[in-house]
């Protein structure tokens, strides 16, 4: 600490009359390093450090210093207070992170009362963003995936039927309420809407699969948090037979996270998920993006969506910072500063919409096939161009208030 | 064959499956809260520490999963063994708070250890063929992996029950059980059968472990995320009883499988139903004693 003041000293010295004074802003990141989803976490801090480390002169003289912080669990609980001692204790100016949506409700009044910005790079819940004028979010909502897969669903896969299984818990809930709505629009019929149990725990989705094969609609649909328990879904779902017995399976892209893809076997070949990203993206952004990452952290390790929400999400904040020059602490400048923020990222173009805070980005329909070299792929089958939050626009639920 | 016949028989099926890794996890348990009155909440970590040993083994040496699995479960009863005599000893007279904190303490210690060498991801392991498809039965198909589950656990509880009540060792584990001051004074070194009994308790937990990789994936806080279904299996089974930890494990799986098709919308309200109504009539378990 004392050195850092040295240096700011040093450096105060330097400056010229007029000329920006180097500040180091300190940002508190907030993602699950333990538990179950702790590689939810990890995903996204290493496309933090890494985007710190390749861009830590793009805002000179300032300097970013990460506060890393565990959210724990799903339940929001650990994130609240970990997130309140950010904060008022080391005084952050910015908030970031949060994978879990029970985090970033819990958090959402504290970040108004205290006037911090939280820059969300993952949580999906669509509502979170209308909990607090401070919130921006570089993710996804739930709706992002799940709405336009509905329509698709019925005209391109040919789901007449489709039955819906969701890990219980709010995103969960939007993302089966988001299809329902695209795929009741189209004309398709929803046949049964089963919930799976908490996020915590990876349950052994046999008895709920087997309930659905038994029901015998063309499609399922699945919503799960990712990580874990997607693998757990593949297993169950290889198991059964489901394929053969003419189910198919579809969801948003949660259900093939790139890192685990390699694992899932034959059993995944043929899913198709609606989603913003995937490592076989073609788009300039996405290949610097792949081979950075391969250089950092090694061939067999593969960034996912989340991982580059995290990257978006962390360059937002960082030409917020050469926009304001390194000055930071009024919170509501640096939303306002965030509002209309566009790239090209990995994800190819992103843009901060103005109106609600939530991201605007392409959505792919992807089908997981094996490629010519052994491993398994996806493959875009559609594009959807700048998708917004359908749940806002349609003001939807908690989405209208 | 009706409808409601064939959902039946899945049910059985599936709950049975799920019923063998609860019961070769939670036996080891068992039998060392009975014996000892030891609370050893580190045993869902020897069962995450069997499983990384199945994932080395088959991903990194090539090893088939049925050795992989026997040496795991072979290795991790080795090393519990000698943590046993180490650490363990010292604590069968102290408190449960200080025995809980000890165990949970290596728990976390373990999930720490995992997340080092093998990251927070979740792995899997690659199956034989045999174990890959599915067995036809006419009516319906099922999963050859679960069809192996139970076989082992059949085999297994088969195995148990002749070494629990047919052989010296099994007589003088009961006669510990039962009244351990009445066994020490008639020679019996209980010592040295505590020391046997916690390696094969805890070799069956790596074996459970290597087993739930294909239902569950393996991450490094399978060491605490399972503790409390093993310690529910533990209670309404009744401490230290082989019998009771089957039936408790059965019930247990059976019914929550069926609840989970049935009224998925109950989600986990089947277990903790059972456990308090059989713990209300029976507070000690099925079979445990008064």
């Amino acid at each position: 600490m004392r050195m850092i003041g040295v240096l700011g000293l040093a450096a105060l010295a330097f400056a010229a009359g007029g000329a920006a004074q180097a500040e180091t802003i300190k940002i508190g990141v907030v993602l699950p390093f333990s538990g179950a989803n702790a590689d939810l976490g990890h995903q996204i801090d290493k496309a933090f450090d890494l985007y710190v480390k390749l861009h830590a002169n793009d805002i000179a003289p300032h300097k970013v210093e990460l506060i890393k912080r565990d959210e724990g669990p799903p339940t929001g609980a650990q994130a609240k207070t970990v997130a309140t001692e950010l904060i008022t204790n080391d005084k952050v100016p910015i908030l970031t992170g949060f994978v879990f949506s029970p985090s970033a409700i819990a958090l959402a009044p504290v970040a108004t009362q205290a006037k911090v910005p939280m820059v969300i790079a993952n949580a999906g819940t669509a509502w979170i963003t209308n909990l607090s004028p401070y919130i921006v979010r570089l993710s996804f909502s739930m709706w992002h995936p799940a709405f336009p897969m509905g329509a698709y669903a019925f005209n391109k896969i040919g789901c007449k039927t489709a039955a819906m299984a969701y890990t219980d818990f709010p995103p969960g809930k939007d993302s089966t309420e988001a299809f329902k709505t695209g795929f009741e629009k189209a004309g398709g019929k929803i046949t049964d809407a089963i919930p799976m149990g908490s996020p915590v725990q990876v349950p052994d989705f046999t008895p709920f699969f087997q309930k659905i094969k038994d029901e015998h609609p063309d499609c399922m649909y699945v919503f799960i948090p990712s990580g874990a328990h997607a693998t757990g879904v593949m297993k169950a779902y290889g198991e059964l037979g489901m394929r053969k017995a003419g189910i198919k399976l579809i969801g948003p892209m949660d259900l093939i996270p790139d890192n685990k893809l390699q694992d899932m076997g034959d059993a995944a070949i043929g899913t198709i998920v609606m989603g913003h990203y995937a490592v076989d993206l073609d788009s300039a952004g996405n290949k610097t993006f792949n081979e950075e990452w391969h250089k950092a952290y090694g061939k067999d390790s593969y960034p996912d969506f989340m991982s580059a929400a995290g990257w978006d999400t962390m360059h937002a904040i960082f030409d917020t910072i050469k926009k304001l020059n390194g000055n930071v602490s009024d919170g509501a400048k640096v939303v306002d500063a965030m509002k209309g923020w566009s790239a090209d990222g990995p994800r190819g173009k992103v843009m901060i919409d103005p109106a609600t805070r939530d991201i605007v980005q392409d959505e792919h329909a992807m089908e997981v096939y094996r490629k010519p070299d052994g491993k398994l792929g996806e493959r875009i089958l559609g594009t959807t161009k700048a998708v917004k939050d359908e749940c806002k626009e349609l003001k939807v639920g908690r989405c209208g208030s | 064959m009706p409808h409601f016949a064939i959902v039946a028989v899945s049910i059985l099926f599936d709950g049975m499956a799920y019923a063998m890794f609860l019961f070769i996890t939670s036996v080891g348990l068992s039998v060392t809260m009975g014996l000892m009155g030891f609370v050893n909440l580190a045993h869902g970590a020897f069962a995450m520490a069997g499983g990384f040993v199945v994932v080395s083994l088959t991903r990194s040496y090539g090893v088939g999963f049925v050795p992989s699995l026997i040496f795991a479960s072979v290795l991790i009863g080795l090393i519990s063994a000698r943590l046993e005599r180490r650490l363990y000893r010292r604590l069968y007279k102290s408190t449960d708070l200080e025995q809980v904190l000890l165990t949970i303490g290596l728990a976390f210690m373990a999930i720490a250890t995992a997340t080092y060498f093998y990251g927070p991801i979740p792995r899997s392991v690659p199956l034989p063929d045999w174990l890959e498809g599915d067995v036809n039965l006419g009516f319906r198909a099922f999963p050859s992996y679960r069809a192996f589950l139970i076989a082992i656990g059949v085999v297994l509880i088969a195995v148990l029950w002749y070494a629990f009540e047919r052989t010296n060792i099994g007589a003088k584990i009961r006669a510990a059980v039962d009244n351990r001051r009445m066994a020490e004074s008639v020679g019996i070194n209980v010592d040295r059968l505590f020391t046997l009994t916690f390696a094969v308790g805890s070799g069956l937990a790596a074996l459970g472990g290597g087993l739930a990789i294909q239902l569950f994936g393996l991450t490094p806080s399978f060491a605490v995320l399972y503790l409390v279904l093993f310690l529910i299996v533990v209670a309404v089974g009744g401490l230290g009883s082989l019998k009771g930890t089957l039936l408790a494990a059965l019930v247990i799986g059976i019914i929550d499988t069926g609840g989970k098709y049935a009224f998925p919308v109950a989600g986990n309200l089947f277990i903790y139903a059972i456990t308090a109504i059989v713990l209300l009539y029976k507070p000690t378990g099925f079979f445990g004693r008064e």
